[in-house]
């Protein structure tokens, strides 16, 4: 998306819950205070649960979009180092 | 002189096949139990039982092989420690919780609060037939409210804040029964759909939620010899007073209209639903409203 600077890519699409939620921490973890993530996932429960578990971290959630292959991609500002 | 095994197991000494072994039921509020009480309950599982305790299922401690002549002892030892026997037979029974707001992130109501009321205002009223009160946080379930004779569910009843969305999407998204969607730049709410779960409010990024939290009563649950789910009357109780009105009725309903070992369930189907349906719209509503 244009109105994101993305730093960084993940995708979660290949793991099942909870590997999704940890994949994503893993990859927010590697990265600075501010940056931005994207992270790519599956229809159904990662969608329903994910951008949950990183608000719960204390993450800012910035954007779900829809892609055009039924993905889905969460827009994510790290907070915290 | 002869045992009298009703008082017993009225003060939690459940008989066993075991000739003069009692299983000691213990008094337990919405499944906590303190470090304190748990110290002791091992002191006296040791010393009088066969050393271990037994879980019921209904978030109740027993401890096995508690010997006749011991009894009054075992009161005794257990009352120093803050532990005090539980109740079986015709009354109301352990009031069961899950964790709830206070612990559980997927939590809508205080559970623990609620079941303290509870287990204060009606633990071991006397009653026609056993009556089993639960509680649980939210939508999730885990205290299985429906099996009761009275369930407590939590919810959030929940209405749009359009000045902090920053429409990110997720509430779509995170709405298992489909009651948001986004039309012309605002999210717009089928009341209809809504299941009060909170997932919505919960997965927010700007908490731009108006939350009201409240809860969904079930009445005449049963999960033993036969099997029937609880139902609600209304939809979404918010305020704690009417909540409590409710249970009243509820319990008075029973104590008034039931037969000697009828469970509520029961009762609610021989004397008619619609009557009992009149006895909880007017303890909700008022006497006026309700009729």
């Amino acid at each position: 998306m244009a109105e994101f600077n993305i730093d960084e890519r993940v995708d979660i699409t290949d793991v099942v819950c909870p590997t999704t939620f940890v994949k994503a921490k893993v990859a927010l973890e590697e990265l600075d205070d501010g940056q931005v993530l994207s992270i790519r996932m599956n229809d159904g429960e990662p969608v329903q649960n994910v951008p949950r578990s990183i608000k719960e971290e204390g993450h800012q959630i910035l954007k779900l979009n829809e892609n055009d292959d039924g993905t889905y991609e969460l827009i994510v500002r790290k907070v915290g180092d | 002189m002869a045992v009298d095994y009703a008082a017993l197991k009225k003060g939690g000494f459940m008989r066993q096949k075991q000739k003069n072994n009692f299983s000691l039921r213990l008094r337990v509020v919405g499944g906590n139990v303190t470090a304190k009480q748990i110290a002791k309950v091992a002191e006296v599982a040791q010393k009088y039982g066969e050393g271990y305790v037994h879980l019921t299922s209904r978030q109740s401690i027993e401890i096995p092989f508690i010997k006749l002549d011991d009894i009054d002892e075992v009161k005794a030892a257990l009352a120093e420690g803050g532990v005090e026997p539980g109740v079986c037979g015709p009354r109301v029974r352990t009031v069961t919780a899950c964790q709830g707001s206070e612990i559980c992130p997927s939590g809508c109501i205080d559970t623990y609060a609620i079941a303290k009321e509870l287990d204060e205002r009606y633990y071991a009223r006397e009653l026609p037939h056993k009556f089993k009160f639960g509680i649980t946080g939210c939508q999730n379930n885990c205290l299985k409210a429906e099996e009761n004779d009275l369930g407590i569910k939590g919810g959030i009843k929940v209405a749009w804040r359009e000045s902090d969305c920053i429409h990110c999407g997720v509430c779509l998204k995170a709405c298992r029964t489909k009651a948001l969607t986004e039309q012309d730049g605002k999210i717009v709410l089928e009341p209809e759909k809504c299941n009060f779960c909170g997932r919505c409010v919960k997965s927010c990024p700007t908490e731009s939620w108006d939350c009201t939290h409240g809860y969904i009563v079930s009445f005449g649950g049963i999960f033993g010899n036969q099997i029937s789910k609880g139902e609600a009357i209304i939809p979404f109780i918010e305020d704690h007073d009417k909540l409590m009105a409710v249970c009243d009725a509820a319990i008075g309903f029973f104590k008034d209209n039931a037969n000697p070992s009828e469970r509520f369930k029961f009762t609610i189907d021989r004397v008619g639903y619609e009557q009992f349906e009149k006895a909880i719209k007017n303890a909700y509503y008022g006497e006026k409203e309700g009729e």
